[in-house]
């Protein structure tokens, strides 16, 4: 078998075996889905008239939508982060690492799993936001391919950053705490208020930190709002954080178990 | 000439200051057990796991041939030939036994209807079958282990490495699991075992080292093993007091025990130092009522060998040096 044909085969294995999980056990994602729900809930039907500024609270909706959704992003991959330190300390592990199999794979598979589970968690969420009012009525195919492709690709990249925040902590607890930043960052981001209402010396780290961009890249594909040059700058964080996450999670997992 | 599965020669490892492997040389033919035993601690899982690949040799250590691969030019090809049980366990919790089989099954690139059959034999072999449907973390701990070890089989690995198979195992699954190593060996597999009980290295292996501080302290059968260590003797019971005291006044040398007639001769053990006792009690026309042989268990070897306190008084152990 060439290297690359056993790469895709046994990442498809461990793909496989994470799926499993995932359907044994829809309460651990499910339970991950609780924190964007309950915010949008919570944005919209009680602080939705003090933070829609009085245009209403159906033009809130619209607003907090694209942000609950890359929220969800962030809170799935927590559950990624938490799963690959469970993984680390079972001994299955280090019986993958003494078969004959694609060393990476275990990564992959798993990386793979996560970004199916993000989409499907973002479909769901989406769900509970057009049944709340979200409605996008400009969007062209093009552009809800787009915003299909921009929620992938920010899935991937908080995907391999959780794997490796899951690969360096030493438990699942430990995992769970490291992660806590991709469910923080979108909350100082212009997910829930404009940036200019924002005290003006944080408007810049809220303007260029990785959610903001692309959650305002996402408003305008669905909603047509300006998206100026946040489309870029967030697919150079999705492919920033992608290197990153992949490299250091390769380099924590190729180095030796104790 | 038997081929080696394995040969290593001169293995280290060390972690910062800490040597755990100090030089240890291994080599185990084709088709035998061997048991490399110790205290916790001495570096048997070490061994294991430099053996199976999933750690490196410490530098200064020499080629590793397991399967007739070289380890450290084509690692893949060693993991290919090789079957590794671990200490913890690795199998899945969040599955069931079954899918657990079939993971490994897909792992080793078999066939659908390929992987299904083997991992129903295996999980009948094991006598899983009925726990196939269940998540595999509801198991004992007995299920667990054969579980894992059925897992190490699905690839049909001619060199299965089991780091302390019957470790927490209550008495019962101990034998079962003695049973299953039996029945690979048979198969022709080339087991490696490491143990901290010596009554199972006795049991199942060929060639047992005593691995003690990073070093072999002694190598050989369980009867070479025993041989080094004194304190072998000859039991003679004796019914009449008469014929007691003139045994005793012919063996001078072993040690009385008058309230109960019976005399301790030192000895090996061997045939040839059986009959010279025989010979002079003959001699004196003594007849012995009853005659027991005791020769050095494995566990007078192990405490002797590993400086382990607590030992019925023996001569001092040999040094690691003159061993080796």
């Amino acid at each position: 078998m060439s290297p690359f044909a056993l790469a895709v085969r046994d990442s498809s294995t461990m793909l496989r075996r994470n799926l499993l999980h995932a359907r044994r056990y829809p309460s651990l994602t499910l339970n991950l889905l609780l924190t964007p729900v309950m915010l949008l809930l919570l944005f919209v039907y009680i602080f939705g008239d003090a933070m829609s500024g009085g245009a209403g609270r159906s033009a809130y909706v619209a607003y907090l939508v694209p942000g609950i959704l890359m929220m969800t992003i962030g809170s799935t991959v927590i559950g990624t982060a938490v799963s690959m330190a469970t993984d680390m300390n079972e001994g299955i592990v280090a019986r993958f690492r003494t078969m004959a199999i694609h060393r990476g794979s275990v990564l992959f598979g798993r990386v793979i799993g996560s970004v199916l589970q993000s989409v499907l968690s973002v479909v769901l969420v989406g769900a509970v936001g057009v049944a709340i009012g979200f409605r996008s009525h400009h969007a062209t195919v093009l552009e809800w391919l787009a915003a299909f492709g921009l929620l992938v690709l920010v899935a991937l990249a908080l995907t391999w950053i959780a794997v490796g925040m899951g690969l360096g902590s030493p438990n699942a607890e430990a995992a769970s705490n490291s992660a806590l930043p991709l469910i923080v960052l979108p909350l100082i981001s212009s997910a829930f208020v404009p940036l200019h209402s924002m005290p003006g010396w944080f408007q810049p780290i809220a303007q260029y930190q990785p959610f903001t961009p692309a959650i305002e890249t996402l408003r305008g594909l669905l909603l047509g709002t300006h998206i100026g040059n946040n489309w870029w700058i967030a697919l150079l964080w999705c492919a920033a954080l992608t290197v990153l996450g992949y490299a250091w999670s390769r380099a924590q997992f190729d180095r030796e178990p104790k | 000439m038997t081929r080696l599965a394995i040969a290593a020669q001169g293995l280290r490892k060390s972690y910062g200051d800490k040597t755990v492997l100090d030089g240890v040389d291994l080599s185990v033919p084709e088709g035998t057990v061997f048991a490399l035993l110790g205290p916790n601690g001495a570096g048997k899982t070490t061994a294991v796991k430099i053996l199976s690949t999933l750690i490196s040799a410490g530098p200064g250590s020499g080629p590793i041939r397991i399967g007739g691969h070289d380890l450290a030019a084509d690692p893949q090809a060693v993991r290919a030939a090789i079957g590794v049980t671990g200490q913890f366990s690795a199998v899945d919790g969040l599955i069931t036994g079954e899918e657990n089989m079939l993971l490994m099954a897909d792992l080793h690139h078999l066939s659908k209807a390929e992987g299904r059959r083997v991992a129903a034999d295996l999980l009948a072999r094991f006598d899983l079958t009925e726990a196939a449907q269940k998540p595999a973390s509801t198991y004992s701990g007995g299920m667990k282990r054969r579980l894992d070890i059925a897992m190490t089989l699905v690839g049909d690995p001619r060199i299965i490495f089991l780091d302390e198979p019957t470790t927490g195992l209550d008495p019962r699954s101990r034998h079962g699991m003695w049973q299953i190593i039996r029945e690979l060996v048979t198969g022709g597999v080339t087991v490696f075992l490491t143990t901290q009980y010596l009554e199972e290295a006795d049991e199942l292996a060929d060639r047992i080292a005593v691995l003690n501080n990073g070093v072999i302290a002694a190598e050989g059968t369980a009867e070479e093993l025993k041989r080094l260590v004194p304190g072998g003797h000859v039991r003679l019971r004796f019914t009449d007091p008469a014929g007691y005291r003139s045994a005793a006044d012919a063996l001078t040398e072993s040690a009385r025990d008058d309230d109960s007639l019976t005399l301790l001769v030192p000895s090996d053990g061997s045939q040839r130092a059986l009959r010279a006792v025989l010979d002079r009690l003959d001699a004196v026309g003594v007849e012995a009522e009853s005659l027991t042989v005791h020769t050095p268990d494995l566990d007078d070897v192990f405490f002797a060998l590993t400086g382990a306190p607590a030992v019925p008084a023996q001569p001092a152990a040999p040094s690691e040096e003159t061993v080796r």
